[in-house]
């Protein structure tokens, strides 16, 4: 028997993206900085698009992958509004610390 | 050939998210997630996404990317500062992600059968004709929204870069 399989079964790919997921959910609650809060759900939409493009595979159509296009055009349009929401709090609080911008708490 | 291949920028991609959620500082973190992106297209070309494979790269781990060192370098943001988490986060996060990872494996394996292979080049229906074919027929609409939803963020940034906000 091989070392390895010649070929990949699909549940591979899957459990990557479940592993990126939780990795992208373990950075969006444990960090602390608000840019590096909004990569992690970059990440989180990246390991979402590995499994639209996975199915999209299994199931020998093109639909998954217009999906995941999609999935990247909000993306594209989330991280312009979200960075200039990040440059307008920074200019009025001085701070990327997301402990500090709590003007919303009590 | 595939195995390698995927077994390679699958380790690439998984170290460099550990990267991006370990590292104290932003710019780090965001090479880390480069690095993410650009495994990913690999693992894209493997599954016959080519132009999806080709976007991820342009759009990502080009625009997107360059998008966030930008803002990084331009407000000077600094290692983080230690803070006291709260017990909860150490005692139950950690665990309830590994159970999450458990539960989704469990699914997965039950759901698919075990002769869902991946072999590159069975599937040859995702370069730019297949695609765009698609998103100009089926997908119009989505499509023509889409770009509203464009033209919303453009004004919104706008609106938020002006200064007396």
């Amino acid at each position: 028997m091989p070392l390895l399989p010649a070929a990949v079964p699909l549940s591979w790919y899957l459990l990557l993206s479940a592993v990126l997921f939780s990795l992208g959910v373990a950075g969006f609650l444990f960090r602390k900085n608000i840019i590096t809060v909004f990569m992690s759900i970059e990440l989180m939409l990246n390991a979402v698009n590995l499994s639209f493009i996975a199915f999209s595979y299994h199931l020998k159509q093109v639909d998954g992958q217009i999906f995941s296009f999609f999935v990247m055009v909000v993306a594209a349009a989330e991280a312009a509004v979200g960075l200039g929401i990040i440059l307008t709090v920074y200019k009025n609080r001085s701070t990327l610390e997301i402990d500090e911008i709590d003007s919303m708490k009590n | 050939m595939d195995a390698p291949l995927f077994l390679l920028f699958a380790f690439i991609a998984v170290a460099s998210a550990i990267s991006l959620v370990v590292q104290t500082h932003p710019i780090s973190s965001a090479l880390s997630l480069v690095g993410v992106m650009v495994s990913l297209a690999v693992l894209y070309l493997l599954l016959g996404a080519e132009f999806i494979a080709a976007a991820q790269i342009i759009v990502y781990a080009g625009a997107v990317m360059v998008l966030f060192v930008f803002v990084i370098m331009l407000l000077n943001a600094g290692t983080e500062h230690k803070s006291s988490k709260s017990p909860m986060v150490k005692w139950f996060g950690i665990p309830l992600l590994v159970v999450f990872i458990g539960v989704i494996s469990f699914i997965v394996q039950g759901m698919l059968p075990k002769s869902a292979l991946v072999v590159f080049g069975t599937f040859t229906q995702g370069g730019p004709l297949e695609v765009g074919r698609a998103l100009f027929t089926t997908y119009l609409l989505p499509f023509e929204v889409t770009s509203i939803l464009i033209l919303i963020a453009i004004i919104g940034a706008i609106v938020l870069a002006r200064k007396e906000i």
